[in-house]
């Protein structure tokens, strides 16, 4: 597909890639952020990568439209397409049923048992797609095709910080305390959003995840440890 | 010595503390927040000689009450809104908006209700002693991230001030209260207005909408004839603005203010321009609104024009006049103190500050 411009008012338009949640059409949107952020244009406020488009937000009191589009225009040209290499996390989860209370609903939902939706689970490398919703909620993806399933026809007020959960094709830990339609499956015990760091947000776009089952007493160590704010979340970098 | 700072005597509504937005962290998700009426802000900290995206108190509806705990402090207050001061031995005494005034130790400042528009800022000289978090001090209640807590005014609680002392000089004035102008609220159609029927885009630049009672700083929701998309109302999640106008399933609109999130997976018809952001940054339940479609040209345009709008009220602050007649010593007054904002405009201080901050919505 062309590449196709859409305006959202005099502060931001989006360049948008493509239709669908795919990885060659997600690295085109990287590789044009990441182009946009070196290139530092004069008025552009920042770019925000989702799924399939960048958004360019600029200030319309600095610069216009045409001129912000022609300079974004003149990086497309020699964005290059190479998928981005981001950090891959190795990030602990624990799956007690009191952890993860739609595990047993949705493996039964699913026709799988509970430890087959596990392993599955446990068995992909995710992509950090996006974040949004809220600061540090990543949409990582592909779900084995196997556990995919909609979202909640009731969604959830109050969902623990730390679920991790499920939706469609795709995958998350929820960083904050919030409402949520996601089947919550377990929980991570380290924070992925945390003030005190330099930057708060543990995974960036474009990064990848591979979730590790841990057990309750594992689990209950590390929640102590992030807790008490000593726990070093570079100690889940895997190693390059 | 005790900091110097304004004591939180009764925390109001929803005050909070507001600059023009934490920019340049979307892609970790991190709203914008920021002041829902940024001219508003930028008046106030025009009125205390501060730069314009210094931080200010956003009061929603109902302002708190401040004692000052400093040996002076010069403030401004810029919104429809009712404000006195009570001194020690004194009747309660009342106070215009759109000023400054220089309240000494002991005065505890009244912020009343905001009458026809939702929101009100007050600013103080040399501004908060607050850290910035990501380079702002917008609060962004949902997630506790800002200044004091990520949380509103509380009880008891403390602002503390970077001067302990007003600045020399009078007390300054806005010629009149900043106008706004009327009429539709001007949007340009799009992202994705090409997901609706011909008739609901005719629908939503024709009908009139009132805003809903769920209303607050992440949005609007909008009552009024529904809109119908060609297709699902679902899209791959895409970016938001301050101004999306997004539209689910149900066909009502949502308006999205300053704590929207950073990206959204509805259908969005509309984005309302950004010079007419601070007049629906205004609106509360039960107001009205209509929409009008202009190209980004004319928005760019209109912006550009609103722009010199700001300048020439900034450049217009005076001396404060008494009531009736003419007072020599206001008249000496003046002459100092244009004097002091010839300069601050002469040299294109602040101006050129607001150019820098590079974030105004």
């Amino acid at each position: 597909m062309d590449v196709r411009f859409t305006t959202a008012g005099d502060t931001a338009f989006n360049v948008e890639f493509g239709e669908g949640i795919d990885r060659p059409t997600n690295a085109r949107v990287m590789a044009l952020h990441a182009r946009l952020k070196a290139a530092a244009l004069p008025g552009l406020v920042e770019t925000v990568p989702t799924f399939r488009s960048l958004q360019v937000v600029y200030d319309p009191a600095l610069t216009s439209r045409s001129e912000v589009q022609a300079a974004v225009e003149a990086e497309l040209a020699h964005a290059a397409d190479a998928p981005l290499e981001g950090t891959l996390w190795r990030l602990p989860v624990c799956y007690d049923p009191d952890l993860g209370p739609d595990l047993a609903e949705l493996s039964a939902s699913l026709g799988l048992s509970e430890d087959r939706l596990i392993d599955l689970h446990g068995s992909t490398e995710y992509f950090v797609y996006m974040l949004g919703f809220m600061p540090g909620f990543a949409y990582m993806g592909d779900l084995p095709p196997e556990l995919e399933k909609p979202r909640r026809s009731e969604p959830r007020l109050r969902v623990p910080a730390g679920s991790v959960a499920t939706a469609g094709r795709l995958t998350t830990v929820y960083p904050w305390e919030s409402p949520g339609g996601w089947h919550l499956i377990g929980r991570c015990p380290v924070p992925l959003y945390d003030g005190a760091r330099p930057s708060p947000v543990l995974l960036a776009a474009g990064d990848r995840v591979r979730f590790e089952a841990v057990d309750r007493a594992r689990f209950d160590s590390l929640t102590a440890e992030a807790a008490t704010g000593r726990f070093d979340p570079d100690t889940l970098r895997a190693a390059p | 010595m005790i900091t110097p700072c304004l004591t939180v005597v009764r925390p109001g509504l929803f005050a909070t503390i507001q600059d023009l937005g934490r920019f340049g962290h979307q892609e970790l998700g991190m709203p914008v927040a920021g002041a829902l009426d940024p001219i508003a802000l930028r008046l106030a900290n025009a009125l205390v000689g501060n730069p314009p995206g210094a931080a200010g108190v956003e009061v929603v509806l109902l302002g708190p009450a401040l004692k000052v705990e400093a040996d002076g402090v010069r403030v401004a207050v810029v919104g429809p809104m009712a404000l006195s001061v009570e001194r020690e031995g004194q009747p309660p005494q009342p106070l215009e908006p759109h000023r400054s005034h220089t309240l000494t130790r002991g005065d505890v400042l009244k912020l009343g209700a905001v009458s026809g528009a939702a929101v009100a800022y007050l600013a103080v000289a040399g501004g908060f002693a607050l850290e910035p978090f990501l380079g702002s001090l917008s609060t962004y209640v949902r997630a506790g991230i800002g200044p004091l807590g990520g949380k509103p005014l509380g009880d008891g609680g403390r602002l503390p001030l970077n001067r302990n002392d007003a600045p020399p000089g009078a007390d300054v004035e806005l010629p009149e209260p900043p106008d706004y102008g009327g009429g539709p609220v001007r949007v340009v159609l799009g992202p994705q207005d090409d997901r609706f029927t011909a008739e609901a885009v005719q629908t939503f630049l024709s009908a009139d909408y009132r805003v809903g009672k769920d209303a607050d700083r992440m949005g609007l929701r909008l009552d009024g004839p529904t809109l119908a998309h060609t297709g699902s109302a679902d899209i791959p999640s895409d970016g938001l603005v301050t101004g999306s106008i997004q539209v689910p399933g149900n066909g009502q609109p949502i308006l999205l203010l300053n704590d929207h999130q950073t990206a959204g997976g509805y259908a969005k018809i509309a984005t309302v321009i950004s010079a007419d952001l601070p007049r629906v940054g205004r609106l509360s339940p039960g107001g009205t609104l209509s929409f009008r479609a202009v190209t980004v040209e004319e928005a760019e345009a209109i912006r550009r024009r609103q722009e010199q709008t700001i300048a020439a009220w900034v450049r217009a602050i005076r001396p404060v006049r008494p009531a009736g007649g003419v007072d020599l010593e206001a008249l000496y007054a003046e002459n100092l103190v244009s004097g002091v904002v010839d300069i601050v405009n002469g040299n294109g201080d602040i101006l050129n500050r607001e150019n820098m901050c590079g974030s105004c919505p």
